[in-house]
């Protein structure tokens, strides 16, 4: 028998895979992902998909671009540079607002897709599922659960015929 | 009880569909890559590209001498230090404003209509982003020492100064273009996924996947995915509003007269997207008509933007009524000077032209009918742009020309080389947008499959 990453089935329309992924759950699967052209309502809940962290990441991001634009400013204004136009004080935080909110945003930004990026890990050159004969197609029109082999519950035949049972357009194995 | 029921965030459009009826997910996947998936390049592409591409050539040329010989080959000479270098940068700053809200805030306010027009408005902010950058960076006189106005540690032990606009400026315009670029580019990874698993030739294949980073779709990664595409969204918006803010201050922290005016940042804003809607009409219309997108950019698109554009062009009109009224009201004779010189002075032309361009063609809207009608809305949208140059022209050479004394008035002749470098400017952005529209996806082909998978976007009548 040769390696296997996992077993794949594929659906013609949404609501067959978020029924399927949520089967596949309640069977005690987790080592498993969906794909799909375009992103489905409640598919990541249904294979026990919660938290993204994603708005943490931009929060920090945000709050580690305004004080570091603030105290950049500050440290320039008033204790590496300070120059005295017209009177105004050195720290005339007025003025420094514009740039530590700029900041605040470009480094929430960053962090928000950084963080995607990282958590996705992509950029990734190599993934088994695209050795899937018709994975094309979820970039096109079609809908995919895979199971993967990694799963404890994983067994070639048991979990084939368990994909079988769902009404899927066809099942096919996945080489790693 | 079917009020509650309806899923409240979504408006189902009423009128007119957002998308033809009849398409499939896989439909509107095959006509959009296959926009940028096919040996075939129209014609009107490449007579277009030729036009565009020699002004490029004519852009190259104004640099290149200004690089040798400096400033003083444009018009630009004391009293009037601030030429047509900024007047297309405000311009240009301007458009791209439009992009930024048909993608973030309209996404925010789940517009499902934004879906097939965001891509290609978000690609026209970064090339006119790009445009715009270029024009202070050539104005500085020394262009290769640019990187002065960044804060870094040089031996020189000097800093940039915070109290100033301009330095605010260059963080307002360059967390812009960065933000923009990332926030389309995002929305570019699951199409350019798609682009390379719909590839026959291996060329493509390849290009379009390093760039799709190895996008699969999974349920997991789209989760993170809309997350943040929702918080750029709501950090771009903020964002948009701020940058020409700050561009407004340039102006308004001055002492000039016509400069130096507290209405300048929200009229500046909607100055901006006015702009920027009338350029997305210029682009869409002739997009649709060579492409054949009319079942994707639908009467009902034109028709939603031409709003806009009579909302946004009503808000610049309030604004110039409150600049006037501010210069009798205030008191101060250099404001009511200033005005009396715009409205009879030597550049009285520019002032009525900006108020025909500006505020009576726009009114056109109001009708249906115009609305309707592709010519006459593409008429109005040529000349808002037009209107919004010169608006620009009016309030930064009609403040600088005659200021507080008689004796240093003058008056600014713009010479071969600042319309050689506008005109230039145009021909770089047009290339871009028509590089763009053959080798990227010019509509989001994801998001208009997340819109036919929703029948009630594509029926007609409700």
């Amino acid at each position: 028998m040769s390696a296997l990453y996992g077993l794949m089935a594929e659906f013609d329309n949404p609501e067959d895979l978020v029924r399927a992924a949520r089967r596949a759950y309640q069977q005690g699967y987790r080592k498993m992902d969906a794909y799909s052209p375009y992103p489905v309502e409640g598919l990541a809940d249904a294979i026990g998909f919660r938290h993204t962290r994603i708005s943490l990441l931009v929060l920090m991001g945000g709050i580690i671009g305004g004080l570091s634009g603030f105290c950049l400013q500050y440290w320039i204004s008033v204790i590496d540079y300070p120059l005295n136009v017209g009177g105004r004080p050195y720290n005339s935080w007025p003025s420094f607002i514009p740039v530590t909110f700029e900041l605040t945003v470009l480094f929430g930004a960053l962090a928000a897709v950084l963080g995607m990026l990282g958590l996705n890990r992509l950029p990734m050159p190599y993934h088994p599922v695209f050795n899937a004969p018709r994975f094309a197609l979820a970039t096109r029109d079609r809908f995919f659960l895979a199971i993967e082999a990694g799963d404890p519950q994983f067994d070639r035949e048991q979990t084939r015929r368990f994909l079988e049972s769902l009404m899927p357009q066809g099942v096919s194995e996945v080489e790693p | 009880m079917a009020e509650t029921e309806r899923d409240t965030r979504t408006i189902v459009p009423a009128g007119p569909p957002v998308i033809a009826p009849g398409h499939t997910i896989a439909s509107v996947t095959d006509q959009i890559g296959g926009m940028v998936l096919t040996r075939h390049t129209p014609r009107v592409w490449l007579a277009g590209f030729a036009v565009a591409f020699l002004l490029v050539m004519v852009l190259l040329y104004a640099v290149a001498y200004l690089l040798a010989r400096g400033v003083g080959i444009w018009g630009i000479k004391i009293p009037v230090g601030w030429g047509f270098a900024i007047v297309n940068f405000v311009w240009w700053i301007g458009i791209g404003h439009a992009g930024t809200l048909i993608s973030a805030i309209l996404l925010l306010m789940h517009q499902a209509w934004r879906t097939s027009i965001n891509r290609f408005a978000e690609a026209m902010t970064l090339f006119a982003v790009a445009c715009a950058g270029m024009f202070p960076l050539l104005h500085l006189g020394r262009p290769w020492y640019f990187y002065w106005l960044f804060p870094y540690p040089s031996t020189m032990g000097v800093w940039p100064q915070f109290r100033s606009p301009l330095v605010w400026d260059v963080f307002a315009v360059s967390t812009y273009a960065t933000v923009s670029f990332i926030f389309w580019f995002v929305g570019l990874i699951p199409d350019l996924a798609t682009l390379r698993d719909q590839a026959q030739h291996w060329f493509p294949r390849r290009l379009y996947g390093i760039l799709a980073m190895g996008w699969r779709g999974s349920a997991i990664h789209w989760r993170r995915y809309e997350d943040v595409y929702r918080l750029l969204a709501g950090l771009a918006t903020p964002l948009v509003v701020s940058v020409h803010s700050v561009v407004s201050f340039d102006f308004t922290v001055a002492i000039v007269p016509g400069w130096h005016s507290t209405i300048f940042p929200p009229y500046f804003v909607a100055g901006a997207i006015y702009s920027g809607f009338a350029m997305v009409l210029t682009l869409a219309i002739p997009l649709r008509a060579v492409y054949h997108l009319e079942d994707f950019i639908t009467l009902r698109h034109l028709d939603n933007m031409a709003k806009v554009l009579l909302a946004t062009g009503l808000m610049v009109a309030y604004g110039y009524f409150m600049e006037t009224l501010m210069a009798w009201y205030s008191g101060n004779r250099y404001e009511r000077f200033m005005m009396m010189n715009r409205v009879l002075g030597p550049y009285a032309w520019v002032f009525w032209a900006v108020m025909g361009c500006n505020v009576l063609a726009v009114q056109a809207c109001w009708s249906r009918r115009v609305r309707a009608n592709v010519p006459a809305l593409f008429a109005v949208a040529l000349l808002v742009n037009l209107g919004m140059w010169l608006e620009r022209f009016m309030i930064i050479v009609g403040g600088l020309h005659r200021d507080f004394l008689p004796s240093s008035w003058g008056m600014y002749y713009p010479t071969i080389w600042d319309w050689a470098t506008l005109i230039g400017s145009i021909g770089l952005f047009l290339s871009l947008m028509f590089l763009f529209v053959r080798l990227l996806p010019a509509i989001s082909i994801f998001e208009l499959r997340q819109l036919v998978a929703r029948p009630e976007y594509a029926r007609s009548e409700t």
